[in-house]
């Protein structure tokens, strides 16, 4: 007999064989992570009711398997290879798996060259992520498998990890998107995930087996595979027990199984991991903290049947819908908080029906919005104020604490903190895309578990031993908790540790405090996660002081919202609302389509609310174009002046042949040199087309590393686009020097824009056979580069080039280049001068050349240029400072010109600095910091917007409303 | 905005300690030697544990390079711990100069220590490029001439070491003997001998000799080599102690050595000289200098052949492997020298390759996993897993995959591939990029 044991993230498995391999027994169940009693209690069961004492050959897999068989001394064989010998065995005539399973992707190649692919560290699991997508759309796997066969259209969601994606989806839960469509989305989006990140340029053809759980249970799963790669897979019998059959297959040692599950026990009497001090020393120091934070409260008065005039604050969250009215001495009257079900409208809707039932004579004086919702409620009920988030949480942290100088705020689905100085919100930090999670996080981690939320939570406060679980993105914390467990961490101290680390992502990771001075000494705590002592706990610790949580954490949101009004109000003298009445209530009514907008290239997936009254709202859109009818204004925009510039680039017919130039990286600046040079040769310069999602996803399977940055990625696209161009060579040099502007200690290129032409080389097959020019060239010496490129370069690829006609070319080149940057910076003043002419606040957005991609970019430009500013460009104000000493060694041109223009920003004062950063940017880790200590030391505020393939557009509106309010307070107080 | 840092001063030398973080275990052990010889007061750093990595995230950039964040926290728990007397201890830190994020790792430290509590600890370059020029701390020609000699006896030392321990008769002989050698040499070096080619090519033999006196059985193990970002691929601390791991699952390794580096770092400037042109007097220095090396070198390497030992290339042969796969142009952080590496591996029979790297490393998105695909069209016996390190990637992931890649070696090895492991020559690839469909390896 042949036994297999398959210990995964979230199930484990167990498989009999007989002597003649034939499966007798099979189980799978859940462990809800307790591996080592599951684990004992399956191998004493299959002793007693399948071997009856005898030994049978046994070895162990699944990733949570190995400490446990190297404890035991049972063989431990690693889980994609046990797969490998299953389908060897059972479905011989295979080419490639793809498994799916708790938290691991695994894509293995069995033919022409034998090879596995796992999800790296940064790729969330796959079944964990649809389960987590699941939880948020309030339905259980099967239910949403069920759905997504309903869907009419899909919406693009992150293709990389589950943080991001949950990001994606939670907008258009906000935004009603239909629950189908998102269903069937996200099941896209793994099949993205799998292929990008997995694939890495080998092409999955022939023979598919699907195997795992996710792919057994999902008919729309396999279905979106089949689409993607074209193919129609396999799912065999058995598909969820293939690792243990391997396992089974592949063991050659033979145990009595009772006697294994008695080693066990010495393991779980050995478990060591790394652990924090305990929350709490003793249970009377919990009673004191719990007594001194429930003092923070605000006066609660009861809610009569006549009354007013009252002040109604909405906060529509990510996940939650909360909802305080006040009286006129900012008493509260009422509250409400609930989730929101994926539609916050009907919610909103039965509350204030209630509120108008239950108070006849009821006076509203005003309504105010808030939260990611705020708009599409603001518009549904015509409420009359809308307030940014930030702003609304501020103004109630200041009724607890006047002098409140830091408030964090840790909420569902987001994580945000700001400085106070000089009563003015002086710095914001968001969680970006890779650190979010926050409460849904331990919510989610508490339901795997099987336990409530609540119930979870409060297991921690007495936690001996803290599992110490690191504080990265939620992601990798699934792993540690993985390794904790394993290593023998009792529930409760994985609950606490789960709390310490909510708490050190925040202090460590989105606000990178290394001191708890440095952040301020008056501190106000918000947010539903707040409520969770543990949580609460840890963060005292953490910084080292007490700080205030208001009784109302979770609804500060809705209170600040409440309080404004109110103060708006009596600034107007308006007494009565604008909200809708009682009778228009009762019949309003929400209908949800989505369109695509074909008011432009772009085509934004538009979603269109449409209220029983006949007014639309509409959400999704990048431009104006949609709800206003009229086309962009880009008068102010230094970024669409640039895009147009290099549309301007056409091919002109030469004598030589043609070339083409992948419009990415680099090029974005450098076009205009080589086109140029080419061009002068004799040469018609073809540039690939503007970067598109479709481009991109055509481009993605040849992708070697995951984590590379988004522009880089897409380069990718390019190179296909070019390929099917017909043209007789294309050109994308090495670049290790960047052209020297004199404002650093050097000029280099970073590493990837330097580069990547290698990494294209070698792993797009579309190249081959093609002439693929990728020399390593130096444009940062004139002279040489004509010298070099006559002598070394050109002959190579094109016979008869005189060194004079390089000569020709390099001027040519050159001037052009000059011309070009001249072009940008003289447009640059105008749009400058503009501005201050009709008084608008001016934003330098700066990045990168490429960073100007719409793709890349995502729009951003115009978002601000929306918010009534204009935009101009690091590389356009560069110029007008000296070098000066920086703190960092200062050594790429891009870079420099960064320092530069933050430095010319500190000397401006309607001048401020968005900086854009690319997710994976390893350089930027150093230049952020420099830029930001630049604009602080000059006074400024910092902002910087984390951009990725998918940006959630909506976060990055929050923090620019955010800067422009703290902008305008500023000034106010400048008055 | 610019910080005034203290500066090491010449004055320090007496009466300051300088701490050094640890990387590459045996050669660092040896530089302490040529250190103390010239004047200077040092201590190899071997603090670990998770307070490194935590007080590393607390004052450096979250998304900076995992090595920095080790190394600036390494130094930080040293400083903490009251170890040192704080008003003479100094701090040193390697520069490499290169469009590598690398280069701004001083940089980093410095704002680190100002933000920790410690800005008047004075931190000094170790760099062969000319930065800082006016710190106190400098690479004369002595002391870089000692240092070059503690680098090949290291590697050499390791070498000889990781041929020898898997199959010894008796476990421990082999480190037992690197010991030995160790202070033996740096016996030497305090005495201000053992420097010169001379010297070394006398004693290489010697230590050859000695390793493979040792008893040993050899049985067919499982041969991995290792290549990766320079500090992550060497230390202990960034790796999750690789090496042990690996001998745990009863590999022989390889890791190829750190003169490797030292000589690629210098090819890069006369590299520079010939692509984009410039002085020709550096290209000129630069030759005559990996000429000198190259003659030490060979002799190295023709002592370990000789003693019976597996002896890769020397330095002059292995600038010829990326021919075809990546242009030595890619000079940023390990660059072509790493592709190289994995090239030399793969002929010289250590196929399994990991590739170690901090997550999100910018160069070996293109050095490392860019050119595998490439490596593997060329050479189908060739077996590599990148793995990436990073504060919170937990050991059991890097080691599943690990096992992995160990689970088709240990296959390979029990069933040798069929075809015979020929390269493709240049001209065979010139027609571009190869395609992995045309593989026709069966495992």
């Amino acid at each position: 007999m042949r036994v297999g044991l398959d210990i995964g993230s979230t199930t484990i498995k167990c498989v009999v064989l007989d002597e003649n391999d034939a499966l007798v027994y099979s189980t799978y169940e859940r462990h809800y992570s307790h591996i080592l009693e599951k684990a004992q209690e399956l191998l004493r069961r299959i002793d007693t009711e399948q071997l009856h004492g005898q030994t049978a050959l046994l070895s162990i897999s699944g990733s949570a398997g190995m400490g446990l068989a190297d404890s035991c001394k049972v063989p431990f064989v690693q889980e994609v290879f046990s797969t490998r010998v299953a389908v060897k065995r059972f479905v011989p005539r295979t080419d490639c798996v793809i498994e799916l399973g708790g938290e691991d992707a695994k894509i293995l190649f069995l033919t022409n060259g034998t090879e596995v692919r796992m999800n790296g560290s940064c790729a969330g699991g796959t079944g964990a992520f649809i389960d987590q997508m699941a939880t948020l759309l309030k339905m259980s796997a099967d239910e949403m498998n069920k759905a997504a066969e309903q869907a009419q259209r899909t919406y693009t969601i992150a293709s990389r990890c589950g943080v991001f994606a949950k990001s994606d989806v939670q907008p258009l839960i906000n935004q009603g998107a239909r629950t189908e469509d998102i269903a069937a989305s996200i099941y896209k989006a793994v099949v993205n995930q799998t292929i990008a990140g997995l694939a890495q340029g080998r092409p999955i053809q022939g023979n598919i087996l699907y195997l795992g759980g996710p792919l057994t249970f999902s008919t729309v799963l396999r279905k979106s595979f089949d689409e993607a790669l074209g193919v129609t897979g396999t799912c065999p019998e058995n598909s969820l027990l293939y690792v243990a059959l391997g396992a089974a297959l592949y063991a050659d040692k033979a145990f009595n199984l009772s006697e294994v599950a008695k080693a066990l026990d010495e393991y779980a009497a050995t478990a060591t991991y790394a652990s924090e001090p305990p929350l709490f020393a003793n249970k009377e120091e919990y009673e004191a903290f719990h007594a001194r934070h429930m003092s923070h409260s605000v006066p609660r008065v009861p809610f009569s049947a006549q009354c007013g005039p009252v002040h109604i604050g909405i906060d529509s969250g990510s996940t939650t819908v909360k909802l305080v009215v006040v009286d006129e001495k900012s008493q509260i009257l009422y509250t409400n908080y609930q989730p929101n079900l994926g539609n916050p409208l009907p919610l909103i809707r039965e509350q204030l029906l209630k509120i108008y039932k239950e108070h006849p004579g009821l006076q509203v004086a005003s309504v105010t919005t808030t939260g990611y919702g705020e708009e599409l409620v603001k518009n549904a009920f015509r409420c009359d104020y809308g307030l940014v988030e930030t702003v609304a949480h501020f103004t109630a942290a200041k009724y607890f604490m006047p002098d409140v100088d830091f408030i964090i705020d840790i909420g569902g689905q987001d994580m945000k903190c700001f400085k106070i100085e000089d009563g003015a919100i002086s710095n914001i930090f968001l969680n970006e895309a890779c650190s979010s999670g926050c409460g849904s996080f331990l919510q989610t981690f508490a339901q795997a578990l099987g336990y409530d939320v609540k119930e979870f939570a409060a297991l921690g406060l007495f936690a001996d031993r803290p599992v110490d679980l690191g504080s990265r993105c939620t992601v990798f914390m699934n792993s540690s908790v993985k390794q904790a467990q394993k290593d023998g961490a009792s529930i409760q101290n994985i609950s606490a540790g789960l709390s310490i680390s909510v708490v050190k992502n925040a202090l460590y990771k989105v606000i990178r405090a290394s001191s708890p001075e440095e952040l301020g000494r008056k501190i106000v705590v918000q947010g539903g996660t707040f409520y969770n002592e543990a949580v609460l706990r840890a963060f005292e610790k953490e910084m080292g002081v007490e700080v205030i949580r208001p009784d109302i954490a979770g609804l500060m949101g809705a209170y600040g919202a409440a309080l404004f009004g109110l103060r708006q109000s009596k600034k107007n003298g308006k007494t009565v609302s604008d909200m809708m009445s009682q009778a228009e209530l009762k019949n309003f009514d929400q209908k949800v389509v989505s369109v695509k907008c074909g008011g432009c290239g772009n085509h934004c997936q538009l979603t269109v609310n449409t209220f029983a009254d006949g007014r639309k709202f509409i959400s999704g859109n990048r431009c104006d174009k949609p709800v206003t009818g009229k086309s962009e204004d880009n008068s102010l925009n230094l970024y669409a002046y640039k895009q147009q510039l290099l549309a301007s680039y056409k091919p002109v017919p030469g004598k030589r042949g043609s070339i083409g130039i992948p419009l990415c990286l680099g090029f974005y600046e450098l076009l205009p040199f080589w086109y140029a040079f080419w061009t002068k040769l004799g040469f018609a310069v073809h540039t690939s087309p503007v970067s598109s999602r479709g481009l991109y996803l055509a481009g993605q399977a040849t992708i070697p590393s995951d984590t590379a940055c988004f522009p880089a990625k897409l380069s990718h696209g390019h190179i296909k686009a070019l390929s099917q161009m017909q043209l007789d060579a294309i050109f994308y040099p090495c670049l290790t020097y960047n052209v020297d502007e004199g404002l650093g200690d050097n000029h280099y290129n970073c590493p990837v824009v330097a580069y990547y032409p290698e990494v294209l080389a070698g792993n797009c097959p579309e190249l081959e056979g093609k002439k693929f020019i990728y020399d390593y060239v130096g444009i940062h010496r004139p002279k040489d580069f004509v010298h070099k490129m006559a002598k070394n370069v050109l002959p190579k690829y094109f016979g008869g080039i005189s060194e004079k006609e390089v000569q020709e070319a390099a001027d040519a080149a050159y001037a052009e280049y000059e011309a070009h940057m001249a072009k940008i910076r003289v447009k640059g003043s105008e749009i400058i001068d503009e501005a201050r002419r009709q008084g608008k606040r001016i934003i330098v957005l700066a990045g990168r050349p490429y960073h100007v991609d719409p793709e890349v970019n995502h729009g951003i430009d115009h978002l601000i240029t929306r918010h009534g500013a204009a935009v101009v460009t690091e590389d356009s104000i560069s110029n007008r400072v000296e070098k000066f000493p920086t703190s960092v060694l200062n050594q790429w041109t891009y870079h420099s010109r960064l320092y530069a223009a933050a430095k010319y920003c500190t000397t401006q004062k309607d001048m401020d600095l968005v900086q854009l950063v690319s997710f994976g940017c390893g350089v930027d880790a150093i230049t952020t910091d420099e830029t930001r200590e630049i604009l602080q030391e000059g006074g400024k505020l910092y902002t910087q917007l984390k951009i990725d393939e998918i940006t959630n557009l909506g976060a990055v509106n929050i923090r620019l409303r955010s800067l422009f309010a703290a902008l305008d307070e500023r000034d106010e107080d400048r008055r | 905005m610019e910080y005034q840092y203290p500066k090491f001063t010449p004055e320090m030398k007496k009466t300051h300690t300088i701490l050094i973080p640890n990387m590459a275990v045996t050669q660092f052990r040896l530089l302490k030697y040529a250190l103390e010889y010239d004047g200077y007061k040092c201590e190899i750093l071997g603090n670990c544990g998770s307070a490194v990595a935590q007080l590393g995230l607390k004052y450096v950039h979250n998304d900076t390079c995992y090595p920095a964040l080790l190394v600036i926290g390494q130094f930080l728990d040293a400083l903490n711990s009251g170890k040192y007397d704080l008003e003479h201890t100094a701090l040193l830190i390697t520069q490499t100069g290169g469009g590598c994020r690398a280069s701004n790792y001083i940089h980093l430290l410095r704002k680190a220590l100002v933000k920790a509590g410690y800005p008047e600890i004075p931190v000094a370059s170790l760099n062969f490029s000319g930065l800082e020029k006016d710190s106190g701390f400098q690479m004369t020609l002595p002391l870089a001439r000692r240092a070059l000699a503690c680098i090949f006896y290291g590697d050499m030392l390791c070498a000889l070491r990781n041929q020898t321990a898997p199959y010894e008769n008796e476990k421990g002989s082999a480190d037992k003997l690197v010991d030995k050698w160790v202070e033996r040499l740096g016996r030497v070096l305090l005495a201000g001998k053992g420097f010169t080619a001379k010297e070394m090519k006398h004693t290489f033999p010697l230590i050859a000799r000695e390793f493979a006196a040792i008893p040993v059985t050899r049985v067919p193990k499982v041969k991995v080599g290792v290549v990766g970002e320079i500090y992550v691929k060497y230390s202990p601390l960034g790796n999750n102690d690789l090496q042990k791991f690996l001998e745990s699952q009863d590999c022989e390794v390889n890791f190829p050595g750190l003169m490797g580096f030292v000589q690629y770092c210098a090819f890069n400037m006369g590299e520079d000289h010939v692509l984009y042109g410039g002085k020709l007097g550096t290209k000129v220095v630069i030759d005559q200098f990996l000429n000198y090396l190259d003659g030490i070198e060979r002799s190295m390497l023709k002592a370990t052949a000789d003693a019976g030992f597996y002896a890769p290339g020397p330095f002059k042969e292995l600038v010829e492997k990326p021919k075809g796969v990546i242009s030595l142009g890619a000079k940023m952080g390990e660059g072509w020298l790493l592709t190289a590496e994995m090239i030399e591996l793969v002929q010289g029979g250590y196929g399994n390759i990991v590739c170690a790297q901090p997550f999100g490393c910018l160069p070996n998105h293109i050095v490392g996993k860019g050119m595998v695909n490439k490596i593997r069209a060329l050479y189908p016996a060739s077996n590599i897993t990148p793995i990436d390190y990073d504060p919170s990637a937990t050991k059991v992931n890097q080691e599943n995959r690990i096992k992995l890649m160990l689970a088709v070696a240990k296959e390979r090895l029990n069933n040798p591939v069929q075809e015979p492991v020929k390269p493709l020559t240049a001209e065979e690839l010139a027609g571009g990029a190869p395609r992995l469909s045309h593989e026709t390896a069966n495992v």
